[in-house]
């Protein structure tokens, strides 16, 4: 607290406090820096927005959609955009802004079930990888190399293919494309917490392998994964949607935003709006990730810079 | 995208080599030499295990993918005898590393054709749409990246900053769809889908594939000038992809290149501002930059899937969809495989170059 403090200490003196009197106030001290720091950057602001309501939007969808997703009416069909329907109709007289308002709840699905497939996964191939070193660092990271060396939309293309359309599997073949990259961070910063003080010191209590990777090594790897995972989210999104456009993601009459727009594709010169609006909702949404992503990194891993 | 210099290779050279470093120079050209290739088989035969793997192990059953639910048991073994799926795994895999080496990649189901000569018609239509668009995005990403990391913070910067993370926020297809839709139908400023308008087809002979060259080598303009214009936008599209990762990568190159002594020192020397961004920083730039542009050259590939559809263009990512929706898994896996090996000798050819002009890698 600085000396020239005369009224009483405010909540926010408490939280910034140098001196920490115990370790939950260390705790909250640094969230609510790190929430002081988010909050300067006005972009990682807008992305944090962006997902609150893409967020609520999933969860509120009956009440905010005006009209069914599915429910087809084709006197109406092709219509543009106007007060009742604000986005226009599809091909089969459905209301595109209820579409776009339930497809958030398939976006969502997806990169949640993307991000707690993969993420584990390749926490844990990075982390064993790293604290093991040797012949099965080698094995593990060889593998990683084998998927890196494809591009991930090409591998998520060739597993849906193999297991067959839908969104399940356009899930698990996203996943699958996915884990290398999170274990190649984790294995990094593994390698540079091994060797540290702390980790010999419980090493030398005894400590079982299991625990130090399961409860000293993970917790640490989590910040770094975090802002991956964020970053990823854009990308996860536009593989998704891409398979949908092709036909092998979500089939119809999911309201997906990729499915959605190949459907209008073949209007795309005169009912612009059948493939334009849903092209929209995947730009905020990805960028708004991408929004954040960045302000995470910036605050919660200054070192890394703008590399990825 | 997991995009890191990779200096593993480099490290472990150096590991192998400083032991023996009196024996001299061509000995640990030799080492790396030996090192180069090493990894490269081990890559290329951990590819072709994932096309396996994804081929042979994960559908339900080939054989009744071929023969169909209804055939009888005999067929059925019949069937499975001769496509060899009666033997271990392991000699399965043995005999298609054998058959992908000699370049058989099977036939494809939807053009009756062998898929490595489907392949090889259907590449270059691929490359020289990547090839144009690495083009605009380095001579538009490079200046790009410069601009905003000498006016950080700026109103420029931020724009900067936000095309960038456009690159990564657009949905390729959808882009290639809305540019249809504004510049071939509504303003004409670009032809539409297809390599040249129909009535300008065969006309030329496929010399090296490429539409552009072809067309020039025989002295046919028409066709050059009509597959140009054909090739702008998708190149376009493909060049912004390239461009927001090439403008961020610079950026953050420059970034730390100007906070470096030497660069004080030339300002201090009264060098104009011109030539110490420019010449001074960028110089040490171009470097890590071979490696960024060589990476987004291989990912235009990945993009390039996705636009061949929108504009019905005959590359691979065309023949690669095509495919998919007819199941066809000889092409799917041929295509995969061919894409693959293209981004590991990128890749590495890559490593290479960045190791013969970095001279603290040598």
């Amino acid at each position: 607290m600085s000396l020239t403090e005369s009224a009483r200490p405010t909540r926010r003196d408490w939280l910034l406090d140098e001196s920490p009197a115990s370790r939950a106030q260390a705790r909250l001290g640094a969230a609510y820096r790190a929430w002081l720091a988010l909050k300067r950057n006005p972009l990682t602001m807008t992305g944090a927005v962006i997902i609150l309501l893409l967020v609520l939007m999933a969860i509120l969808a009956p009440l905010i959609a005006t009209a069914s997703p599915i429910a087809q009416n084709l006197p109406d069909r092709l219509k543009p955009p106007s007060a009742v329907h604000w986005m226009g109709t599809d091909e089969l007289g459905r209301d595109i802004w209820s579409r776009v308002v339930y497809g958030t709840r398939i976006t969502l699905e997806i990169v949640v079930l993307v991000a707690v497939i993969a993420a584990p996964i390749g926490l844990v191939i990075g982390a064993a990888a790293g604290y093991f070193g040797g012949w099965i660092d080698r094995a593990l990271m060889g593998i990683t190399d084998v998927f890196l060396a494809l591009p991930k939309l090409i591998l998520a293309l060739a597993f849906t293919a193999a297991l067959g359309p839908g969104i399940e599997h356009a899930i698990i073949a996203i996943a699958i494309a996915s884990w290398p990259g999170y274990a190649r961070i984790a294995r990094a910063e593994t390698l540079t917490i091994r060797n540290s003080e702390y980790v010999a010191a419980i090493q030398l209590q005894g400590a079982s392998t299991f625990r130090i990777i399961g409860s000293h090594i993970l917790p640490l790897l989590t910040s770094s994964l975090i802002i991956r995972v964020t970053l990823d989210m854009a990308g996860i999104i536009l593989t998704a949607a891409g398979l949908g456009f092709i036909g092998l993601g979500a089939q119809p009459p999911t309201p997906e935003w990729g499915a959605m727009i190949s459907a209008g594709r073949s209007f795309i010169l005169d009912q612009w709006w059948v493939s334009t609006m849903p092209g929209f909702a995947i730009v905020i949404v990805s960028l708004g990730f991408c929004f954040l992503g960045d302000g995470l990194r910036d605050v919660l891993d200054p070192k890394s810079g703008e590399r990825r | 995208m997991g995009f890191e210099p990779e200096t593993a290779i480099a490290a472990s050279v150096d590991e192998v080599t400083s032991g023996h470093a009196p024996r001299g120079r061509l000995f640990r050209i030799v080492l790396s030499v030996i090192e180069f290739v090493g990894t490269l088989a081990a890559t290329f035969l951990g590819l072709m295990a994932i096309t396996f793997f994804i081929g042979r192990v994960v559908p339900i059953d080939p054989v009744l993918a071929a023969v169909g639910d209804r055939a009888s048991k005999a067929v059925y073994e019949a069937a499975k005898t001769a496509m060899g799926l009666d033997q271990p795994l392991w000699v399965q895999f043995a005999r298609y590393v054998w058959a992908v080496l000699h370049g058989d990649f099977g036939i494809s189901v939807t053009t009756g054709q062998p898929v490595g000569q489907d392949l090889l018609r259907v590449f270059p239509a691929t490359l020289e749409m990547a090839t144009l668009g690495i083009l605009i995005g380095v001579v538009l990403g490079v200046p790009m990246g410069v601009t905003a990391a000498t006016r950080q913070g700026s109103a420029v910067d931020q724009i900067i900053r936000v095309v960038g993370l456009m690159g990564y926020s657009v949905p390729a297809f959808w882009l290639g769809l809305v540019g249809l839709a504004v510049f071939y139908a509504r303003l004409h400023w670009a032809a539409g889908p297809g390599r040249v308008d129909i009535f300008l087809d065969g006309e030329i002979d496929q010399i090296t594939g490429l539409m552009l060259v072809d067309s020039l080598l025989q002295g046919d303009f028409d066709v050059f000038w009509n597959a140009a214009w054909h090739l702008v936008l998708p190149a376009a599209i493909l060049g912004f992809y390239a461009l927001a990762y090439i403008a961020r990568m610079t950026r953050s190159f420059m970034l730390d290149q100007l906070a470096q002594e030497y660069v004080t020192t030339a300002r201090v020397k009264g060098l104009p501002e011109r030539i110490v961004v420019w010449r001074h920083a960028l110089g040490p730039v171009l470097v890590p930059l071979i490696t960024v542009i060589a990476l987004s050259y291989a990912g235009l590939l990945e993009g390039s899937v996705m636009i061949e559809t929108i504009f019905s263009w005959p590359g691979i990512g065309n023949y690669l969809t095509n495919a998919l929706l007819n199941a066809d898994m000889n092409a799917v896996l041929g295509a995969t495989f061919v894409v693959g090996t293209f981004y590991v000798i990128i890749n590495k050819g890559s490593d290479l170059l960045y190791r013969l002009v970095d001279p603290r890698a040598r």
